[in-house]
């Protein structure tokens, strides 16, 4: 590593890996971690649809009230919005190359992602809590 | 740029996409559809929290042509993004990187996604 006496990059900038962008791998990792938790979860939420194909809103409402699944969905609901929003976030900066509309672009699908997973999740609470 | 003569790369419109490439970019095309296909999970569960009547227009409208044609295509979409995404969770390890792997791991990525899908749909119909 003799060349990085030439480097204008500072010990400890290099130490801490953070880069250009001041976060890092962190964008990275969480895309990895919400991806790892989607494994069993998108199965279980699968196998809960088909379970729940042939009931109708009573089905949902006692599925939904035992807390395991209602934690369960919430996990499921707050993983797959995250892993999304992070998604989105990485095709827009590459395709769309107008500063201002990337910028539109990411704030509106983070904004609706957010609102959307809130929404879900008060939904699934409401209906465990018995309200 | 003053070399207009230059050979130019492979271009997208001449150069046939190898299976990896193309599963490359299936796997951004379905993340794409299922982040719009969380609008159906949010109007599903949000529709659940509200009645028996809200939740029983979902249902119909589900049970529509456009609505199995629409949750068809989801799940479709769900498990060749599950499968590819744990293809590229082990090459994130490093594994499976030389060019045998990798097309044996597109066949398995597209049987497993098209054998789920199948496994779902017998279950509920």
């Amino acid at each position: 590593m003799a060349s990085n006496t030439h480097s204008l990059r500072s010990a400890l900038g290099k130490v801490r890996g953070l880069g250009s962008a001041k976060e890092g791998t962190h964008h990275w990792w969480l895309q990895r971690l919400t991806a790892l938790a989607l494994l069993p979860l998108t199965i279980w939420f699968v196998a809960s649809l088909i379970g729940l194909s042939g009931f109708g809103h009573e089905g949902f409402v006692s599925w939904f009230g035992q807390p395991v699944n209602a934690t369960i969905m919430i996990l499921f609901i707050a993983m797959a919005f995250h892993h999304a929003q992070l998604g989105m976030q990485v095709v827009i900066e590459d395709y769309v190359s107008h500063h201002g509309r990337r910028m539109a672009l990411i704030i509106l699908v983070k904004f609706a992602c957010y609102g959307l997973a809130v929404l879900s999740v008060v939904s699934i609470l409401k209906i465990a809590l018995g309200a | 740029m003053a070399t207009p003569n230059r050979p130019l790369s492979p271009h997208l419109q001449v150069y046939r996409l190898p299976l990896t490439a193309l599963m490359s970019i299936t796997h951004r095309f379905t993340g794409i559809a299922l982040t719009f296909g969380t609008l159906l999970l949010a109007w599903w569960v949000t529709a659940a929290a509200y009645g028996t009547t809200e939740y029983a227009q979902v249902q119909s409208f589900l049970g529509s042509w456009l609505g199995l044609l629409l949750l068809f295509g989801f799940s479709f979409a769900l498990f060749f993004h599950l499968c590819n995404g744990l293809r590229h969770l082990f090459w994130d390890i490093g594994r499976y990187f030389e060019l045998e792997e990798t097309r044996r791991a597109d066949i398995f990525v597209l049987i497993g996604a098209a054998a789920l899908t199948a496994v779902t749909w017998v279950m509920v119909l």
